[in-house]
Order: C-alpha cells, then sequence, then structure tokens
C-alpha cells in the first residue's frame, strides 16, 4: 500500500509538472460526496466550471486513476444557469477520451456539453460515478468471529485536468467502527462523516493520497452471472426468470465455520455474513418461485409485504462462499407492453430487482412470442446484443430471443428499456388452432382405423375363413334371438295359464295361444333360412349339430307347451278339480321344465363360443 | 321384444356401453393411481427422494447428456474413489432408459420438460399403466368384473405407493408394472395357445430383466407352475407354447442386459427354468409316444425308457452338484441365498443385513402396507379352486410364493401387494355377484309367483338389481367417483342374458336380510380400505426423506431441509475435485447433489471398501485421519440427529460400521464398544467408543448447546462432554445439525512442539463455555 502510494505521488508530480494546461476552464467550485456505507462506492461531485479563457468550449474533461478504480457507471447532469433549482437536470453524453499528454495511470473522459461555454460564462456541472470492487477487505482473510474491515484510498483533492479554485470533501461512512483515516489540513470527523476541505486555488492534477480504514457490515454480494430471461406472451403474461450465481467477495473466511456460535450470537459471530437478499418486484408481481439446483426453497420466502421478497440462501454466506438460485416471477402484459403505430413495444427494467447487488455479467434474453417481426432495441446505454431463437411448446420455428449482454452493471442501471417490434394478432390463433387440429386428425384417424379393414390379404384363406365365422357367428346369434323369443312366447302362455287359474278367463287364455302360435310359426319361418345356410358354410360344421339340437329341443319343448296348454284349457272347460288338473299336467310339467334346462344350457354353450 | 332386428340392436348397445363404460372405468382407475401419488409434490415439493433415486436420476442425467452409447461405456470416476465403478455394466437400465426416452419424446416434440420433472413422474405413469396390467391378468384369470376390481384395488395399494410415490425414481416403478405385464402376457397364452403372446411375454420378461433383479422371481415362478400343470396333469401343446418360447427367447434376450450378462446361463436362480425346460420336452415326447403306439407297447417302452433315464440322470445331478458344490456360495447370491435361509444374512454379510428393507417384516407392516386385502385373500383363493383352471392356480402359486418372500424381506411385500390385490380382486367381486344374485332372487320372490321362473318383465328389475349393485361396487373400490357416474352406469352396463341370471339363480341363495347387510359390510370394509390407502399416501409414504417436517405443538410447520442444505454447501465451496467420506448411506445422494466425488456409496459391491470407512469411523481420531488421508478424503461428512431428535443418523447405524469394519479389520473388535451387550453414548460408555471418531465428530461441541449435552435420539446425556479436536476441524454444520462436515487438518508442523498447545488450548476452552454458561441463551427454542 505504501508503496502504491509512494508510485502515485511520483507519477502525479511528474504530471503536474510536465502536462500542459488542456483549455482554459476552470473550476471555480467542486463539492464532492462519497458515499461508502455500501460496497457499492458513489461519488457524487459537483463541479461549477467557468470559462476563464477566450474561445468557445463544448466539452469538459473527467480524470479517474484507472488502475484502481473501475468505473461501472457515469453520469452527468447539467443545470443550465445559476439559482435554478436542481429539477431540471439533463444528462449529457460521457465517452472515453485519451487526449495527448494525459499521465497513463488516468482514464480521461469527456462530457459534451450540449451547449459550448463562452468567455466567462459558468456553468454548474453534476457527475455521479459509481465504483464496485475498490473496498478493499484489510485484512484480507478472517475467521467467524472477525470484524470486517475494509480500506477505501482516494485524493483528498479533486483530480483534474483543470485547476480548482475551491473544493471541498465528504466521506460518509456506515455507522460503524472506523479503524483510521488519513488526517491532513482542514480534517474534521461528526459521527460517521469525515469532512476533508476546504481547499483553495489547486494546481490541475493535484493529489494528496486519503486511505480510510473502516468497518463495514454490509453483505458484498456479487452475482458472477445473472441471466435474466424475459418471456411474452401475448395472452396476458410476462413471465421472468432469473438465474443468480452469488459470490460473497468480502473478506475471506477462514478456519471453523461454528453453527454453534453463529446461533448462539449471530450479530458477533458472523456478523459480515449475507443472511437475507431483499428483492423489490414489480407491484402487480405474482406467482412467485425462488429454487435451486437441488429443488425449491420452500420455507425460505419469509414475508412477501409490498412485493419486497426477502430471500434466505440455505446456509449464511460467509467471505468467499457462493451460491446458486433462480427466482421467478410473473407480471401482468398490460403493465409492460404498450402499441405504438401499429407497432409493439415491451417496456421493462433492465437490471436485478435485489438490492444492493454488483453483477459481473449479465445476459438479459428477451423471448417474444413466434411470428415476431421487425426486432429494434433501444436501451438507455450501450449493451451487446444478439439474436437466437428458442424452441419451446408448440413451436414450429422457434421464438425470436433478443439476447442483450452487458459486463459490470450496478443498480443504478436499473433502467427502462425498450424493445419493437410488430406482431400479427391473428397468429396468437394459430397454437390453440394447432392443437386443435392435432386432437381433430387423431380422432379422425381413430374414426378412420376402426372402419378401414386393414388386413394385408383379402383373398388368404385365413382371412377368408375369418369372414366366414363372422357371419357364420351373426347367424348364430339371430338363431338365438330367435330361440329367445320362442322362450319368452312360452312363457307369456306360462302367464296366461296362471291368469287362467287365478280368474278362469279361458277366452283370454285361448287368444293369447292363437297370438302365441302365430309368433311360433313366424319364428319357426324364420329360423328355415338361417339353419340352411349353417348347413351350408363349412366354418359352422363344428357348431352345427349343436344349433341343430338347439332349434330341435325347442321345438319339442314347444309342443309340449302346447299339449300342457290344451290339456289344461280342456280340463278348465271341463270344469274339473285342481288336483285333477295338476295330475294330468305334472308329466308334461315335468318334461317342460328338463327340455326348458336342456335349452337354456345349449344357449350358453353356443354363446360361450 | 318382439322385434328381433330390436332385441339384437339392444344387445349390442349395451355391449358397447359396457365395453365403453369400463374403458371409461379403468382411464379413471389409472388417473386414481396417478394422483394418489401426487401427495408428495404437493404437501412437499417436485423433488427426487430418499437414496437410491438420485442415483438413477443421475444416470439419467448422464443418458440424456451424452447418449446412449456413452451410458454403456460410462465408467464412473466420482464414486468408489479411488476404485470407481462401471455405471454401464452394473446398473439394471430399463427404468433410466424407459425416462430418457420419455425425456427425448417430450423434447422432441418441443416440450422442454427437465429430466428432473421426468424422472419425478415416471413412476406414477408406471402405477397407472401396472393397474392396467393388473385388469388384464385378472381379466384373464376371472373376469372383467374381477378385473376391475383388482386394477382399482392396485391402484392405491400401500406397499405399492411406498414404492411409487411421484420422486420415488427406483427399479421397482417399473419394474412392479413389468411383473404384472409379464405374468399377465404367460396367462394370455396358456389361454389362447397363441405363439404371438409367448413372444411378447418375452420381450416384456426383457424389459423386466432390464429393469429389476426381481425378474428371478418370475423365471422361477413360471416354472414351477408349469411343473405344477404338468404334476397335475395338465399339461398341454397351450401351456407348451406359454413356456417353451419364453425360456428360449427370454434367456438370449436376458443375456444381453451387460448386468446380467452371463449370469443367466450360470447362476443356480435360473436353473429351474432349464431343468422344468426338460422335463416339458420330455413330458411333451411322451404325450406324442403315446399318441403313436398302443397302451400295451407303450407300457414297454415306459419301463425301458424309465431304467434306462434314471441312470443317465443320475450321473447328470451328480455332476451338476459337484459343480455347484465346488463354489463357496452354491452358485447362488448372497441375496438370494438369504431369501432361502433368511438367517443367512445375519449370519455372514452384514452389509445386507444391514439395510432396513432386507429385514423381516413385523405384523404390523402387513396390515399397514396391505390393510384388508390380507383378510380377503383367503376368500380369494377359495374363490379361485371354483372352479381350478391353469389361469387360477398360477395366481394361487403366485399367492403362496409371495407371501413367503415378503416373509423373509421387508421390500419383497412389493411383490405380494400385486397378488394380494388380484386375489382380493376376486374375493370382492365374486362375493359380491353371490350377493346381488341372491338379493335378485329375493326380490323376484316378493314380487309375486312362486310357483315357476318368471319373464321377461321381471328380469328387467333383476338387471337392474344387479346393476345396482355393480354400481355400489365399483362406487366403493372408488370412492370419488361421483354419484352422477353410477347411474349412468345402470344404464349402461351390459345385462347378462337373462338366462344366465336364471340359472345362476338356483345356486347358492342367500337370505335377503343377510345379503343386503353383508353388501353393506363389504361396502364398508372397502370404503375402510380406500380411507387408509389415501391416508398411507398422503401421510406415511410421501415424504421424500431429505425434506422432513414436523408439527409444533401449536401447529405450526417446521421444515428441516438440513440435506439439501449441507449438500448445496458442498458443490458450491467446496473444490471440485474433492473426496468426501461418509458412511455409504449418503454416497449416492453426495455425488448427485453435490457433485463431489465420495468412497463409498450405496451400491454395496465392494465389501473392504465399507469396511475400511467403517473402520476409519470407529477408529480413534489419529487412526482415522490416517486412514482417510491415505485414501486422499478431505472432508468427513457425519449425520447427527441428537439435537432434534432425527433417528436415523449415523450413531444409530454406528454398530454397522463397527460388525462390517471388524468382518475385515480385525483390529476392530465389537465387544470393545459394547456395555452390557449395547451400544451407549452416555456415561457408561466403553472408551473405545467415546474416543473414536464417530463418536467425536457427532458430538462435537454439543455440549455447549444446552449445558450438558442432552442427546435427543438416544435420551441420554453424553458420557464424554468436552473434547477437542486435533486432526479434523469442523466447517459447517447445517442449521439443525444434521448434517456436519469436517475438514481434514493438513499434517502438523512437526518442529512445532506438542507440549505447549492442547493446554492454551483447553484453557480457552473453558472459558468459552464458562461464557456461553452466562448468557445462557439457547437458541433453539
Amino acid at each position: 500500500m505504501g508503496f502504491w502510494l509512494r508510485f502515485n505521488l511520483l507519477v502525479f508530480t511528474i504530471a503536474i509538472l510536465s502536462t500542459p494546461v488542456l483549455s482554459d476552464l476552470i473550476l471555480s467550485k467542486v463539492d464532492r460526496r462519497i458515499d461508502l456505507t455500501s460496497q457499492i462506492v458513489r461519488i457524487t461531485s459537483t463541479l461549477k466550471v467557468e470559462n476563464a479563457g477566450s474561445g468557445l468550449v463544448s466539452e469538459v474533461l473527467l480524470a479517474f486513476q484507472s488502475f484502481r478504480l473501475k468505473i461501472w457507471y457515469l453520469m452527468a447532469t447539467t443545470n443550465e444557469g445559476k439559482g435554478k433549482t436542481k429539477s431540471a437536470g439533463v444528462s449529457l453524453p460521457v465517452e472515453i477520451a485519451n487526449p495527448k499528454g494525459m499521465p497513463p495511470a488516468l482514464t480521461v473522459y469527456s462530457v459534451s456539453l450540449s451547449k459550448a461555454l463562452g468567455e466567462g460564462d459558468t456553468m454548474s456541472l453534476d457527475v455521479l460515478a459509481v465504483f464496485t470492487h475498490t473496498l478493499k477487505p484489510f485484512p484480507e482473510k478472517i475467521t467467524q468471529a472477525d470484524i470486517q474491515l475494509v480500506l477505501f484510498q482516494d485524493s483528498a483533492y479533486y483530480l483534474s485536468p483543470y485547476a480548482v479554485k475551491f473544493q471541498s470533501l465528504s466521506i460518509k461512512l456506515p455507522d460503524a467502527r472506523i479503524e483510521s483515516y488519513t488526517k491532513i489540513e482542514n480534517t474534521k470527523i461528526h459521527g460517521s462523516e469525515i469532512k476533508y476541505g476546504p481547499y483553495e486555488n489547486l494546481h490541475p492534477f493535484s493529489y494528496s493520497p486519503l486511505v480510510v480504514h473502516f468497518e463495514i457490515n454490509q453483505p458484498f454480494a456479487v452475482a458472477q452471472e445473472l441471466v435474466r430471461e424475459i418471456e411474452v406472451s401475448h395472452w396476458g403474461n410476462v413471465q421472468v426468470t432469473e438465474h443468480y450465481n452469488i459470490v460473497h467477495e468480502g473478506a475471506k473466511s477462514e478456519g471453523e465455520f461454528s453453527r454453534l456460535e453463529y446461533q448462539a450470537r449471530p450479530h458477533i459471530r458472523g456478523s459480515s455474513a449475507i443472511r437475507h437478499f431483499v428483492a423489490k418486484l414489480p407491484p402487480r408481481a405474482h406467482s412467485i418461485i425462488i429454487g435451486m439446483k437441488l429443488g425449491i426453497y420452500q420455507h425460505l420466502i419469509c414475508g412477501l409485504i409490498l412485493k419486497e421478497l426477502l430471500i434466505e440462501p440455505r446456509y449464511p454466506m460467509f467471505g468467499g462462499w457462493r451460491t446458486a438460485f433462480i427466482i421467478g416471477y410473473s407480471l401482468p402484459l398490460q403493465d409492460f407492453l404498450f402499441e405504438l403505430e401499429g407497432k409493439r413495444f415491451l417496456n421493462i427494467s433492465f437490471a436485478s430487482p435485489i438490492n444492493d447487488l454488483v453483477i459481473d455479467n449479465l445476459v438479459v434474453k428477451v423471448v417474444l412470442p413466434e411470428g415476431s417481426r421487425d426486432l429494434s432495441v433501444s436501451t438507455p446505454f450501450p449493451v451487446k446484443q444478439r439474436q437466437e431463437s428458442k424452441i419451446s411448446h408448440l413451436d414450429v420455428v422457434g421464438r425470436p430471443v433478443i439476447v442483450l449482454e452487458k459486463a459490470d452493471v450496478v443498480p443504478e442501471h436499473n433502467q427502462y428499456f425498450q424493445i419493437h417490434y410488430s406482431f400479427n394478432k391473428l397468429s396468437m390463433l394459430r397454437e390453440p388452432f394447432m392443437l386443435i387440429s392435432g386432437f381433430f386428425f387423431l380422432f379422425v384417424a381413430c374414426i378412420v382405423y376402426v372402419h378401414v379393414d386393414l388386413s394385408i390379404s383379402k383373398s388368404s384363406a385365413s382371412y377368408l375363413a375369418k369372414l366366414q365365422w363372422d357371419e357364420v357367428r351373426a347367424t348364430i346369434q339371430q338363431v338365438e334371438s330367435i330361440i329367445n323369443q320362442c322362450l319368452a312366447t312360452h312363457e307369456k302362455i306360462e302367464a296366461s295359464l296362471r291368469d287362467l287359474s287365478r280368474i278362469g278367463d279361458v277366452q283370454a287364455c285361448k287368444t293369447t295361444r292363437k297370438t302365441a302360435d302365430g309368433l311360433l310359426k313366424e319364428h319357426s319361418k324364420e329360423l328355415k333360412p338361417l339353419l340352411a345356410f349353417l348347413q351350408s358354410s363349412p366354418a359352422a360344421a363344428n357348431i352345427l349339430p349343436k344349433v341343430e339340437e338347439l332349434v330341435a329341443k325347442e321345438r319339442e319343448l314347444q309342443e309340449r307347451w302346447m299339449a300342457k296348454h290344451s290339456i289344461i284349457v280342456d280340463c278348465y272347460e271341463k270344469k274339473l278339480g285342481g288336483r285333477e288338473i295338476e295330475n294330468r299336467v305334472a308329466p308334461q310339467q315335468q318334461k317342460v321344465v328338463a327340455l326348458r334346462q336342456e335349452v337354456e344350457d345349449l344357449l350358453e354353450y353356443i354363446d360361450e363360443i | 321384444m318382439a322385434d328381433p332386428e330390436n332385441a339384437k340392436e339392444a344387445t349390442t348397445l349395451r355391449y358397447a356401453f359396457g365395453n365403453v363404460l369400463s374403458f371409461f372405468i379403468l382411464l379413471l382407475i389409472g388417473v386414481l393411481a396417478f394422483w394418489i401419488r401426487l401427495f408428495s409434490v404437493i404437501k412437499y415439493e417436485s423433488v427426487i427422494h430418499e437414496f437410491d433415486p438420485y442415483f438413477n436420476y443421475r444416470v439419467t442425467q448422464f443418458l440424456t447428456k451424452n447418449g446412449i452409447y456413452d451410458f454403456w461405456n460410462w465408467f464412473d470416476d466420482r464414486t468408489w474413489y479411488p476404485l470407481g465403478r462401471v455405471i454401464g455394466g452394473t446398473v439394471y437400465p430399463g427404468l433410466t432408459l424407459t425416462a430418457g426416452t420419455i425425456w427425448w419424446i417430450l423434447n422432441s416434440l418441443n416440450i422442454p420438460l427437465s429430466v428432473e420433472t421426468v424422472c419425478v413422474f415416471t413412476a406414477p405413469i408406471f402405477s397407472a399403466f401396472a393397474s392396467w396390467a393388473t385388469y388384464l391378468l385378472t381379466k384373464e384369470v376371472k373376469g372383467a368384473g374381477a378385473g376391475l376390481t383388482a386394477a382399482a384395488l392396485l391402484a392405491m395399494v400401500p406397499s405399492y405407493i411406498s414404492r411409487s410415490v411421484a420422486g420415488s425414481y427406483d427399479n421397482e416403478a417399473v419394474a412392479i408394472f413389468a411383473l404384472i405385464f409379464t405374468f399377465y402376457l404367460y396367462i394370455k397364452t396358456l389361454n389362447t395357445g397363441s405363439l404371438f403372446y409367448a413372444t411378447l411375454n418375452a420381450l416384456a420378461y426383457f424389459y423386466m430383466v432390464c429393469s429389476w433383479g426381481g425378474y428371478t422371481f418370475i423365471i422361477n415362478l413360471i416354472p414351477m407352475h408349469v411343473l405344477l400343470c404338468i404334476v397335475t396333469g395338465r399339461y398341454s401343446s397351450r401351456l407348451y407354447i406359454a413356456y417353451a418360447p419364453l425360456v428360449v427367447l427370454g434367456t438370449l434376450l436376458a443375456a444381453l442386459v451387460p448386468v446380467v450378462g452371463f449370469n443367466a446361463v450360470m447362476t443356480s436362480e435360473h436353473f429351474a427354468s432349464f431343468l422344468v425346460f426338460i422335463i416339458i420336452h420330455v413330458v411333451a415326447f411322451v404325450y406324442y409316444i403315446k399318441g403313436i403306439l398302443s397302451p400295451k407297447m407303450f407300457k414297454v417302452a415306459v419301463t425301458l425308457v424309465v431304467s434306462v433315464g434314471l441312470v443317465v440322470c443320475c450321473a447328470v445331478m451328480a455332476i451338476l452338484i459337484a459343480l455347484v458344490a465346488s463354489s463357496p456360495t452354491k452358485g447362488w447370491s448372497g441375496r438370494s441365498l438369504s431369501l432361502l435361509d433368511p438367517t443367512y444374512a445375519s449370519k455372514y454379510i452384514p452389509i445386507i443385513a444391514s439395510v432396513s428393507e432386507h429385514q423381516p417384516p413385523t405384523w404390523p407392516s402387513y396390515f399397514m402396507d396391505i390393510n384388508v386385502l390380507a383378510f380377503l385373500v383367503p376368500a380369494g383363493i377359495i374363490a379361485c379352486f371354483l372352479p381350478l383352471s391353469d389361469a387360477s392356480s398360477f395366481v394361487v402359486l403366485y399367492i403362496v410364493t409371495s407371501v413367503y418372500f415378503s416373509g423373509v424381506m421387508v421390500r419383497l411385500m412389493l411383490v405380494l401387494a400385486p397378488a394380494a390385490c388380484v386375489m382380493s380382486g376376486i374375493a370382492l367381486s365374486e362375493s359380491f355377484s353371490v350377493f346381488t344374485r341372491s338379493i335378485k332372487f329375493q326380490l323376484h320372490g316378493l314380487s309375486g309367483s312362486s310357483q315357476v321362473d318368471s319373464g321377461d318383465a321381471s328380469s328387467s328389475t333383476v338387471v337392474a338389481q344387479n346393476d345396482a349393485g355393480k354400481a355400489e361396487k365399483t362406487e366403493d373400490t372408488a370412492k370419488e367417483r361421483p354419484s352422477k357416474k353410477s347411474k349412468k352406469k345402470e344404464k349402461g352396463i351390459v345385462d347378462k342374458p337373462s338366462l344366465k341370471a336364471k340359472i345362476e339363480r338356483r345356486l347358492l341363495v342367500l337370505p335377503f336380510e343377510a345379503s343386503i347387510f353383508a353388501i353393506l359390510l363389504l361396502v364398508l370394509l372397502g370404503a375402510f380400505y380406500v380411507v387408509h390407502c389415501v391416508w398411507a399416501a398422503a401421510e406415511a409414504y410421501s415424504a421424500p426423506s431429505i425434506v422432513l417436517t414436523s408439527y409444533s405443538h401449536d401447529g405450526g410447520l417446521h421444515v428441516f431441509d438440513d440435506f439439501r442444505e449441507a449438500y448445496a454447501w458442498l458443490s458450491h465451496n467446496t473444490e471440485v475435485d474433492d473426496k468426501v467420506a461418509s458412511w455409504w448411506d449418503y454416497g449416492y445422494q453426495t455425488t448427485a447433489m453435490a457433485n463431489r466425488t465420495v468412497i463409498v456409496d450405496n451400491n454395496t459391491w465392494n465389501n473392504t471398501h465399507i469396511a475400511t470407512v467403517g473402520t476409519a469411523m470407529s477408529s480413534p481420531e489419529k487412526a482415522a485421519w490416517e486412514i482417510f488421508n491415505s485414501l486422499d478424503v478431505k472432508y468427513v461428512l457425519v449425520v447427527f440427529g441428537g439435537l432434534v431428535g432425527y433417528p436415523s443418523d449415523d450413531i444409530n447405524k454406528f454398530l454397522w460400521m463397527v460388525r462390517i469394519g471388524g468382518g475385515v479389520f480385525p483390529h476392530i473388535k465389537e465387544p470393545d464398544y459394547l456395555r452390557d451387550g449395547q451400544y451407549r453414548i452416555d456415561s457408561q460408555a466403553t472408551p473405545t467408543m467415546l474416543n473414536c471418531l464417530m463418536y467425536k465428530l457427532s458430538y462435537y461441541r454439543f455440549v455447549e448447546t444446552d449445558g450438558r449435552g442432552f442427546d435427543r435420539v438416544r435420551q441420554t446425556e453424553i458420557g464424554k462432554k468436552n473434547f477437542k479436536l486435533t486432526h479434523f476441524e469442523e466447517v459447517f454444520t447445517t442449521h439443525h445439525w444434521m448434517v456436519r462436515i469436517y475438514k481434514l487438518k493438513p499434517p502438523r508442523n512437526r518442529i512445532r512442539g506438542k507440549t505447549k498447545k492442547p493446554r492454551s488450548q483447553k484453557t480457552s476452552s473453558t472459558t468459552r463455555t464458562k461464557r456461553s454458561a452466562a448468557t445462557k441463551r439457547n437458541p433453539w427454542h
């Protein structure tokens, strides 16, 4: 560290001696505020620029030390005129400039002014620079019980290619112990704020090293890679899935991790550990899931108040420990998708919703519905972009995906960006239509399959035999049904006999007999051609005897019934007693029962074939 | 009824309705089988369960990523370090290939499901298939009614649910389907004598061989049945067609599976099938000769052949016995031997005995796993004997053998479950038909004529009754079906020809009230079964075992997610090539979830290696450090349940570490760890026990949690309370202390004097305990 400081001093002395004054600008007042309360260092400088020379000046140069600080976000706004409130901030374009004669240790950015400064004009300029990875843990390795101390280095003087008339600096630190800080003239400390200055009339490239060594227990969460996938569905949903890969980049943990001590005194033994992340989701987010490779974090959603999501990793994260997880949520489409001149545009935030997270490498993938055309992207800052396609449910050619990549992202990058595209509303109906037609064709295929004979050869013996067998079976079924009907008729006769015994209406019984006779005759007529067919067909050879037997038995049964019927009717007409009738009928009755049994057995046998 | 055309139409319509109806019932049974297994996903999450499924999941991941050829040649160097394991040749690939194929089909249809999702839902899908296969099997045995009942019973039998809940991605999940389907095809071939089904049967058997080691059950049961048929004089050409192609094709196909290979012809498990194969040929030949020769000639031929044959047989048997006897295990694998002799494993192979699912079951576990089926099975067996056919004798044989096997190993309860379902389905269906028939008859008797059988008019009411009975039955087996369905059923169900009903009516008639009462009782029994099954599916068997939950006394749910916490920590915060030592139970999970190399895992193929780890765990710290260091181990993982009362932790498994370690390394003597024949960790414990690594890693700084070191699993205070670790350091302990990970300290510099260090450590430790006693805050309540 000491070496560094000395080296810097050397460089800047040389620089001061050798570099010519670049232009005639003078910074009449510089007010610098450094915010060190989190891992992200924000330096806000208010510059009052005065053109002391002649001629117009249209750009202002800003210098930063390049070897130590990595600038991740730089924004300059200007307030035209004096005395105005800061409401009318206009951001100015900032570019890296490499003017000659600058010391190599500096990176110079140039701010192009919207209006060139004339002679003697002044303007004020607000510069916000955001740095990360600038707080160096010291010591670099700590145990679980130690507190995390970090070093911050900068210059007490405002480092500028221009002369500075008046400058002041205030450093805001977290409410914790301050181990040490550089004391030079005009140094004051108020609680957690250190003030340097005011210093007056400084030369260009004035430099005075400044080191603050202090305790910070804020999480140093750095997402080494974050892939955000934003999937737009025109059915009313925007699905956001974010894959985090996070490492704690504070002081590395060494030695034992004792759960006992962590649980007993979590704020002392593990003060630098990351316990949870807080994500601020858009107001109407729903269906939130948090997951990881090994399954869902079911119990880790602690509170979901005002869409602030508290995510606890599976274990407290000490310095150097890593974890990975996924956040997914759905957003209503109408909040993010708008229509403009026939084209649609998606307006959605760029970076992660997690507070105070530094992202080393951010990939935003926007998946648009299949059939989107004329894609164009507008982002508030330069990003790398490319296009790919993704095939998902019911896709044919794939959905267009716009991939935006940006390294080094800080919360300040969490701005809205727009994707313009055109999309035909009718193509929304394509997928349901595909489903419907798919099922339709499936059913049609089923119907066709059932109705079409797919056997290969129509003339082969087995096929013909099968056809014949089918016919035989059909005929046998017909025979069976006729026999059944005959049996039903028998039953009718029986019923009529029963009626006779109850009421004694001989006439009614006779009419029933007549109709039954007619029916039975019809049946026997119907049976004839069927039997003839069976006799003629060779396939029925096996079953024919049984069928014939059945028919014969049925005929016999029929005769018996008739005999029984006539006997009973006779008896009634002769007005014989009940006992007499029974005696006469008894032999017939026995035969009937036996025959009936046989017929039924035969029917069943044939049925089984 | 007068018009024949009309009548015919009506019957065909009824048949069609019947078919459609049973199709829908089957569909609903499948849906039921699928949904009842989703409790685990709903109550917990869509995650792979337990131990072995993690390995299967990892293999499936490899398969989907690298393709089938790399899968066959996969040499896994992340396990059994430094030996490695040839995965392609040592796994039953059926399950992984099935899931991989499903995943591949889905992805080629642009349905981007993850491999994990496919794996989680494979088991429920295959249980739906299994219930359909049960329908087919039972239908072949006793008709469609019994088939539907059996399918509904199988869809929710707890024993099968325990192995096939969503996430339980284990071989059994697909194997039970394959088992039932193979049996179905066997019976189908036996009934039809069709060579087509015989070929399908061999293919189904091949799938079974691919999926599970339990295929030996098939290849022994079917020969037994064939032998039974031959002995009872039921030999027929159908039997020959059912058996011979199965043996020839099946054995050829089985030998194609790398894990089986030549075992299909070399091990004793398969000998029965070949023996019966020879016998059936002999019998077939004899029947043929009998057909050719006259009875007298035949008698002469028999005496001649038998006398010559006996001599030859004796010679062959002698050679065979000599061959088999020359091998130490008599040609039987250890697991199979423990099936034949239940005491074998506990006597000779501690590693088989140490697995809880290889223990014999207890009586309550029968009731838990098959519930009322246990009482219905005898009735089913009786029903199978009225009349006894080839098919029903097979089912009887199946249930008898599986009852025996389930009595030997808890795990084989799974084989018993389908048999019990088939039997109970037959019993329920038969008893319902008896009761409804009685009711039909009685109703008819009440309605009027007592003389002779009635005509059509009453037969239709009888049919309605019959339908009502059936509706009731289906309602009780599948409760959630709405009553609307049953109404529809009444319309639709095919009424058997009225004649048939009439014949049956003359048989077996029970009193009207008694049969109504009996039906009510059966419905109640079925309802009880359904309630039990749903309870078992929801409460008993849905826990994924890597996530534990408990209800606190105020009703709040507390989740113990310590295993995944530890594995996540390992996977994110250690080097990729670090080796992690743990007892073998956690090997599969560590490789799958943490992606770290392990020393031993659940595929317990190398007893010596496991014994080495067991020895290290039961040695004092320094010796253990040396063993682990020689194995290049960097982290040691122990599971400790003493803080929250998780009973299956490493201390409770410790006796197996000692036993298995002592079996190979004689300097570990089990009596050294025992006091009064018991493993104790309280103040009565032996010094060897209190100084062994497992004790130390489990209870390191445990006493500081509550001041006295009360172990909630063992319900005692621990014996040795304050001690330091010299060769290990704690690097991670999970939230509930269930998993503790230690790192091996690098070998110490020799120059550093030993005398100073321990003293200073001791003083610091005592001050620390004092301080903790002073603050007296217990953060775990």
